[in-house]
């Protein structure tokens, strides 16, 4: 599969590194799959032999993107979207490592499952994946599953999924368990009581369309009791997808009395509201919902300022039957693997965030948090690179899109930017033209 | 009250899908219009041929008694032909064949497809599929924009207007798509509109609707001229919305007492079917003061007359 590597330099780039703060304009050579240097006049100075020389023209140079949540149907639901079809969607939008959950059927709740899906992802996916495996057996939230055989096998972290731990006896002991093994337990923090026969965010929107609504309650009264069980049981904790400030000001609390606790948003909660919803549309059903504008901003600030640490794509391919529904029998979720990125431009192109903050939460904390060598541009780090115009007009026909299923909420979008060279392991994997 | 017919009015949309969007003309245009048909629907002969030629569906994903047979009797009245399909008599037994229905029927050429559905949004991602008109004859809690014209029609026929009419809607809002479609038509009527029920049966958001917002019938129906009582479903029953009926009655149930907390005079609706003993006292519903009966017959002659404000506007008409 690496026959064809060889040297590349990415020359006349605008290189940044969110692990070092480093913005420069410079090259950046790539050697035997890992990264060489990055620095002003490689190019001037000479390549060895057989170089790739690459003038990027002043686009971006960055670190391949590390998405922390996506749902892939392997095993079982093959139809909804292949560790293929999801690594070339990751690779078109510059994600070169693809960290899937374990809600398949069966779950990824054994090491057996675990070591088929590093198979299958080996022969088949273009980018790295790892997988979560389950907290509990069968995502039924009673029993743990085998934590320490599970990472040993290669799971990363410990998830339900979309599923939330709501007894929480069983999270004190998994959380108590994982921590022995400094295995991190990822978390959806959705109350199912709360969130009952709810559809989307409540509020005014929710009652204008006759739908009901989801409290922002059904969120932070579960984050709240987690942040308790973490300070009682100890453990590594992220939470999955938060989404409105309430939550924010909880987090901000527990980091500042220095538990050990992270937080994912979802690049849907930072760049769109309930509003966009607008007549029905069952592709921007999501779980946890789109919360209103300040929401958002609080979050976009979050990242900002780091109190979030990471920006996923909750990708999640539904197909026609379960979209093309009314909107309360439709299923949650919409794909985010190929336009991740290009929806975070929005928000450095209207100056809500710098690139710098974006990437970081994209790349560098996902690495960090997971203990993967990734999210770097660091000499002798793994050579996973993005090439990015960021100026790029373009508009998103859902028919391009390489995932499986076409559920994006940015069907038909006007966005800025785009991912044009993607590079895992010093080799290739996309190109736009 | 005569009205003079207006054959000029033509409802300027392919769909009645809901009140909002409607303008205060509209309205009145439509209401304008069903006068008429409550002329023709006294007389011996109640016939037109306005949609003479026109296939009618009625498409009741959703058990209906008066809506369908009400559909049914404004769509032979106009002389269009008539079908009635509804969840028990077919395979549509399911949200997932929707789409596939309504591409079905599609192909048959209807002009009219009437449709009721148990989920919010279902009526308006039928019409996108259909070349058809589509009128919504209610989609879960969202809308239900015939009743709410057939309200206002029967309250101005009482009252010779709406404007500045105090009208107490009372009972499950958050569920129901009744109150929703009334609130946004009384509104841009000018009425002025109180919502009356316990916080559990409000849904978060509704202060902003426009309403003012009463939990108690006493403070709820002083000064109304209205008092609109909306249907409870007895599955809110089950101690997760209001702990019983019994209970319910007691603080919500419109009985002779509480209708004294109102004008004097005041006229009293239920959309139906009335669950008497829960939401409403037999006496009440019964009583002088009742305009139940009368919205009955109003909802032909208001379905007549957005039948036959659509067709004005099909092509080839």
């Amino acid at each position: 599969m690496l026959s064809d590597r060889h040297p590349i330099l990415l020359a006349n780039a605008r290189i940044v590194d969110p692990s070092r703060d480093l913005d420069i304009v410079g090259d950046l050579l790539i050697a035997e799959g890992t990264i060489r240097e990055a620095k002003k006049g490689i190019g001037a100075a000479g390549v060895p032999e057989g170089t790739e020389v690459i003038d990027c023209r002043g686009k971006l140079v960055a670190p391949g993107l590390i998405d922390m949540r996506a749902f892939i149907g392997e095993p079982g639901e093959a139809s909804r979207e292949t560790l293929a079809s999801a690594s070339q969607a990751a690779a078109a939008g510059g994600v070169t490592t693809v960290i899937c959950q374990p809600d398949t059927s069966p779950a990824i709740d054994n090491p057996a499952t675990v070591d088929y899906v590093l198979r299958r992802a080996r022969d088949n996916a273009i980018v790295h994946v790892h997988p979560m495996a389950a907290i509990t057996k069968g995502l039924e939230g009673k029993e743990m599953t085998e934590i320490g055989l599970l990472k040993a096998a290669g799971a990363v972290a410990f998830t339900d999924g979309a599923k939330s731990v709501a007894n929480a006896q069983v999270m004190r002991r998994a959380l108590t368990y994982a921590g022995d093994f400094d295995a991190m337990i990822v978390h959806h923090t959705e109350d199912p009581n709360l969130i009952g026969d709810g559809v989307m965010n409540e509020g005014e929107f929710a009652a204008r369309l006759g739908l009901l609504g989801i409290p922002k309650a059904a969120e932070t009264v579960m984050f709240e009791r987690d942040v308790r069980l973490v300070a009682l049981a100890g453990g590594r904790y992220h939470a999955a997808s938060v989404t409105c400030a309430d939550t924010l000001e909880v987090l901000r609390a527990a980091k500042d009395a220095g538990l050990s606790i992270t937080a994912s948003a979802s690049i849907n909660h930072v760049t769109l509201n309930e509003n966009d919803i607008g007549p029905y549309r069952t592709f921007l059903k999501l779980a946890p919902p789109l919360r209103m504008e300040d929401d958002r901003k609080a979050l976009v600030e979050a990242l900002r300022t780091g109190l979030v640490d990471v920006v996923m794509s909750d990708h999640n391919p539904q197909d026609v039957e379960t979209k093309r529904l009314p909107f309360a029998e439709a299923a949650p979720g919409a794909i985010g693997l190929e336009t991740m990125l290009t929806a975070g431009l929005r928000l450095v192109h209207s100056d809500e965030i710098d690139l710098m903050a974006l990437l970081r939460a994209m790349s560098t904390r996902p690495a960090e948090l997971l203990g993967l060598p990734g999210g770097t541009l660091k000499n002798g780090a793994p050579a996973d690179v993005i090439v990015v115009d960021m100026d790029l007009p373009w508009v998103l026909n859902p028919n391009d899109l390489k995932s499986k299923c076409k559920n994006t909420p940015f069907d038909e979008a006007r966005l800025t930017g785009r991912v044009v060279r993607t590079i895992v392991s010093g080799r290739t994997v996309y190109e736009y033209i | 009250m005569t009205i003079a017919p207006k054959p000029s009015f033509v409802l300027s949309r392919r769909h009645l899908l809901g009140i909002e969007g409607l303008s205060h003309q509209d309205i009145s245009g439509l209401l304008d219009l069903s006068e008429e048909f409550v002329e023709l629907n006294r007389q011996v002969e109640k016939k037109r041929a306005s949609l003479r030629g026109r296939t009618q569906i009625n498409l009741f994903f959703e058990v209906s008694t008066r809506t369908q047979a009400s559909f049914e009797l404004a769509g032979k009245r106009l002389g269009a032909d008539v079908m009635n399909m509804s969840t028990s008599s077919s395979s549509m037994r399911k949200g997932e064949t929707l789409i596939d229905t309504a591409i079905t029927l599609n192909a048959m050429h209807p002009d009219i497809i009437v449709v009721r559905h148990h989920a919010s949004g279902a009526v308006e991602l039928l019409a996108r599929k259909v070349d058809c008109s589509v009128i919504n004859a209610g989609d879960g809690s969202h809308e239900h924009p015939t009743q709410a014209l057939l309200d206002a029609l029967t309250i101005r026929r009482n009252k010779g207007h709406i404007d500045g009419l105090l009208v107490a809607i009372c009972g499950d809002i958050l569920h129901s798509r009744v109150a929703r479609s009334n609130i946004i038509l009384l509104n841009a009527m000018g009425a002025r509109v109180r919502v009356v029920a316990p916080s559990t049966l409000l849904p978060p958001g509704i202060e902003r609707f426009g309403v003012e917002v009463a939990r108690d019938m006493r403070e709820g129906l002083a000064d109304a001229d209205i008092v609109m009582m909306l249907r409870l479903q007895r599955e809110r029953m089950n101690g997760s919305y209001v702990p019983s009926m019994s209970e319910y009655f007691q603080y919500y149930g419109l009985d002779e007492k509480k209708l004294a907390y109102a004008k004097p005079g005041a006229l009293v609706m239920h959309p139906g079917p009335m669950n008497r003993g829960v939401e409403i006292d037999s006496i009440v519903a019964d009583g002088a003061q009742s305009l139940i009966r009368e919205q009955v017959e109003m909802g032909v002659a208001v379905r007549m007359a957005v039948l036959e404000a659509l067709s004005r506007n099909l092509p080839n008409a």
